[in-house]
């Protein structure tokens, strides 16, 4: 076959199409329809509904740009009931990058929802979420409600439906991890990385980030948590709000690029994922492109990194423990990191038994189970019968949405079992030496 | 995305048929009927299956518009049964209001046969989902015809049993759709096509009457209806229930890959592994475009720099797989092979398979619309055709990716190409009938696996006379008298004509695939 011939391949071709060449989506482009996502897709096997389909969203953003459907209140629902778990991408044999389509669309949509979910979901993703100090005061609001019983009370007032989301939310802690510091490396260093605190992860899961930085230093490893740092701009542009994401994500480059970190460590997947792709988020400006890049080439899941370092000293062995693994969606298809953290469970001599559709969404989804309660449950009911099936005590997950849907769903369905952040077992094994 | 609500339902019925050999719908008088607007149907349907299981709005029914293939018309009414009796009742229904009824199972074939030529109802049968029967003694199963093919396989693999049909879209595509296009696979070679495990079917007819056809044992007395209805496309009845042979799983397999510098060299080896008397399970090849796809989508580790690679996979005893192994290893190693690696344990198999079973899907890597043919060759004719099948590509200027089952003969050249690009769906329909055309002067098939559907019906005539063709309508007219079950597929249009007729400019400015 001549390389003339190869050459028609690939050629720019919005010649014809100016909507499609407008809308920008090259990543349409891919998505020859053989329909292999649908089976992996959550949304589709609880619906068997087309629409709700990898597939059927990429058609409906195909048709669309093209003029051929309308993007009203409809599409934009088929649209948000996407989990954006990505199971989609590691089933697409083209490599179809999904999640890319729909954020694009969901930008040009905006926040979903009615008006006035609309309009509370822009307040906390513009005004509340790249601002850490509000973001602690407004955790150190809810705790004080948690405490005086207001919550309790005023869940009394809710529809049901959010009243047993309100569950979800666990006791928040007194205090909030903290960045502008540099912790020093145990014994001889090996290195310097910086932590992402995060939004979320500082104000609710301190425990889980001061474990981490606790096993960096262990390894060898200063870690700094660099000052000016916000929230990575995943919620912001999973949900519609892409220039709030844009502006985050410029913070953030400024921020940990000043430290001269040789990693970015993350503790939750979705951000993870999210500074992964920092160089599509800025890739259209001149200012950033480079330095976005740069930024998401140094991030790391902490699984990831702890796997790839060997452990020094390494964690006792503990006493054999039954647990499963759920995969977090933005770990396993979006960072295609599976292998490290099922690695990290045996050298602490675990007994994982796998559970079914492992790499599923639980339905958390960020705030998905916010969004979407009904889709949610569901979702969670399926995985709380595929985690009771495997007789595990435990069931770990290296990030802080699973954590607390599962542990809400343990609750609520009555499986026996503990749930933990990845990094907190690890932590418990050299504190238990 | 700018809000564009103009609809195109109109135009979108009327090109697409010009863009394919054949000419419009079904040679009957179309009479334009605005099904929507039909508020007694709908409410109706509604009534029967639940309004959330029946789709009228642009954004929801248009999803449904297309299936694996590049051909698309827009349905008016998408309804989703979840039993025997709803589907009965859509069928009196669209009787009833005189609308076309499409079945879909789920969309992933290749030939348009889903595609609602004609408009009218698509016919989902996703929610009939369930596996309702596994008798493992007697190595059944019954299914209904939304289950997917690759569930079955995996709920009775702890029996030791296993479903034989394996086409590569098999984690996607569904029963149904299976039994609808005489679905075939990589081991078809070893174990036959879907017609060769189905024992039993239910169906509803165009009356909405239910009937059973066949049995839970081999040969039932009387007409062969089970064997009338696999491959049907269709346009005979809606399959409601399928019951199914089981195999059991062989106690060895040996699975190897090997690799070649020079195209004609491997085709030449499925010739001579014929030749010798050997039947190995599977004996698929890949060229180096599809190489190229597969590795740009998976990455599995397949060799960039090879012309072809052959997928040989052999099964029975350990003794029986150690020797044929063996025997092949040399055959390959005798038409100049440069390796011939056998995979060590099941995760390179796996590996070996997914490649191939994604070859299809991975064409995206290389361009945004592929056109797959599906014919079929003599195996003695294997090198012939494929040195044709080179030639013609280059005569045409297109860019073709082989990935096939050459043991059967079944070529699958997947012309690749960018419907944007003026004059490029020209050429690539002419490359695709041109290799169609020499497969038929080789002795061949118009289709291995894929079915006719809406894209081949015009060669039809290449194949049969015309007194074979009214022998095929007369069945049709029995079983569908009012021509209602997916309509516009299967036969050539109008009947008796012989070549296919084109009109001129067949993709309108401004149109969509």
């Amino acid at each position: 076959m001549s390389t003339d011939v190869h050459d028609l391949i690939r050629k720019p071709s919005t010649a014809g199409d100016p909507q499609r060449a407008a809308l920008g989506i090259p990543e349409l482009d891919a998505c020859v329809h053989c329909g292999f996502c649908l089976q992996a897709c959550p949304t589709y096997r609880v619906t068997q509904l087309e629409p709700e389909s990898p597939r059927g969203r990429i058609h409906l953003v195909a048709a669309a740009s093209q003029g051929r459907v309308e993007t009203n209140a409809r599409f934009a629902s088929h649209l948000y009931l996407c989990l954006m778990c990505r199971a989609c991408e590691t089933a697409c044999p083209s490599g179809v990058q999904y999640g890319r389509i729909a954020e694009a669309a969901r930008e040009r949509l905006g926040p979903p929802g009615g008006p006035v979910a609309r309009g509370l979901l822009r307040l906390v993703l513009r005004r509340l979420l790249p601002f850490p100090r509000r973001v602690r005061a407004a955790a150190a609001l809810l705790r004080l409600a948690q405490r005086l019983g207001i919550i309790w009370l005023a869940s009394r007032l809710l529809p049901r439906r959010l009243r047993e989301m309100t569950a979800l939310l666990p006791p928040v802690p007194g205090r909030a991890f903290p960045s502008g510091r540099v912790y020093p490396a145990a014994g001889a260093p090996r290195g310097r990385v910086a932590l992402l605190s995060g939004c979320v992860m500082s104000v609710m899961f301190p425990d889980v980030q001061e474990a981490t930085v606790r096993l960096l230093q262990r390894n060898g490893y200063e870690v700094v948590t660099p000052a000016g740092q916000v929230c990575c701009g995943s919620l912001s542009a999973h949900n519609g709000e892409t220039a709030s994401a844009r502006a985050m994500a410029r913070r953030n480059i400024d921020a940990f690029l000043a430290a001269a970190p040789e990693a970015i460590i993350v503790t939750a997947a979705g951000c993870g994922a999210t500074m992964k792709e920092y160089g599509h988020l800025l890739k259209d400006d001149a200012a950033y492109a480079e330095r976005a890049a740069q930024v998401a080439a140094l991030s790391r899941d902490a699984t990831e990194f702890l796997a790839a370092i060997p452990a020094d000293p390494p964690p006792p062995t503990q006493a054999p423990l039954r647990l499963t693994y759920q995969d977090p969606c933005h770990l396993a298809h979006g960072q295609k990191v599976r292998a490290q953290p099922r690695a990290l469970l045996r050298a602490l001599g675990a007994d994982l038994v796998e559970m079914e559709g492992a790499d599923r969404c639980c339905g958390s989804a960020g705030i998905y189970n916010l969004t979407h309660p009904e889709m949610s449950q569901t979702l969670l009911a399926e995985k709380m019968e595929a985690i009771r099936r495997t007789g595990a005590e435990v069931v770990v997950a290296p990030n802080p949405g699973c954590v607390l849907q599962l542990r809400y769903g343990a609750a609520r369905h009555g499986v026996p079992v503990r749930v933990v952040h990845l990094i907190d077992l690890l932590d418990d094994a050299y504190a238990g030496a | 995305m700018e809000n564009n609500p103009h609809d195109l339902r109109a135009a979108e019925r009327a090109f697409l048929p010009l863009a394919l050999p054949g000419g419009t719908g079904s040679g009957r008088a179309v009479v334009e009927v605005d099904h929507v607007s039909n508020p007694a149907l709908l409410e109706d349907l509604r009534r029967l299956v639940g309004p959330r299981y029946v789709l009228t709005e642009p954004e929801d029914v248009v999803v449904y518009e297309q299936d694996g293939s590049f051909m698309r018309v827009m349905p008016q009414i998408v309804v989703l049964p979840a039993s025997t009796e709803e589907v009965a009742g859509v069928v009196r229904l669209a009787a009833v209001a005189e609308v076309p009824i499409v079945p879909r199972g789920a969309g992933t074939g290749l030939a348009g046969g889903a595609v609602p030529a004609e408009g009218g109802i698509v016919l989902s049968l996703a929610r009939m989902n369930r596996i309702l029967e596994v008798d493992a003694a007697n190595r059944i199963a019954v299914l209904e015809p939304g289950v997917v093919n690759l569930d079955v396989s995996r709920a009775v693999a702890p029996h030791g049993l296993f479903f034989a049909p394996d086409p590569s879209s098999q984690a996607a595509c569904s029963i149904g759709g299976n039994v609808a296009n005489n679905s075939g696979g990589p081991h078809t070679l070893a174990y036959g096509v879907t017609v060769n495990h189905v024992l039993g079917l239910e169906v509803v007819l165009a009356d909405g009457s239910v009937v059973r056809l066949g049995g839970r044992v081999p040969d039932a007395p009387g007409y062969d209806l089970v064997g009338l209805f696999v491959g049907s496309e269709g346009t005979l009845g809606i399959v409601t229930k399928a019951i199914v042979r089981l195999m059991a799983a062989r106690e060895a397999v040996g699975t190897m890959l090997a690799i070649f510098d020079d195209f004609d060299a491997a085709t030449q080896t499925v010739t001579d592994v014929t030749a010798a008397g050997i039947i190995p399970a599977a004996l698929e090849m890949m060229d180096d475009v599809t190489i190229r796809a597969v590795e740009r989508g998976l990455s599995l580790g397949f060799p960039l720099d090879a012309a072809a690679v052959l997928l040989i996979e052999v099964e029975g005893l350990r003794e029986h797989v150690a020797e044929a192994t063996r025997r092949l290893r040399d055959i390959c190693a005798r038409n100049g092979a440069r390796a011939v690696r056998v995979a060590a344990d099941e995760a390179e198999r796996a590996a070996l398979w997914k490649g191939r079973k994604s070859a299809f899907g991975a064409m995206g890597t290389l361009a945004p619309s592929y056109y797959v043919h599906d014919g079929v060759v003599p195996r003695s004719r294997l090198p012939e055709i494929m040195r044709r099948v080179r030639e013609i590509a280059g005569a045409h200027q297109v860019l073709i990716a082989n990935v096939f089952h050459a043991g059967d003969g079944n070529l699958h050249p997947n012309i690749l190409f960018d419907i944007r690009n003026e004059g490029e769906l020209d050429r690539v329909i002419a490359a695709g009938e041109a290799i169609l055309r020499a497969c038929v002067d080789a002795g061949g098939s118009l289709t291995g696996e894929h079915g006719i559907g809406l894209e081949k019906r015009a060669y039809m005539s290449w194949l049969f006379s015309p007194a074979d063709l009214a022998a095929m309508r007369a069945i049709k007219e029995v079983f569908d008298p009012g021509g209602r079950f997916n309509p516009a597929k299967l036969f050539p249009t109008p009947p008796g004509c012989g070549e296919a007729q084109r009109a001129p400019g067949r993709i309108p400015a401004g149109l969509w695939i």
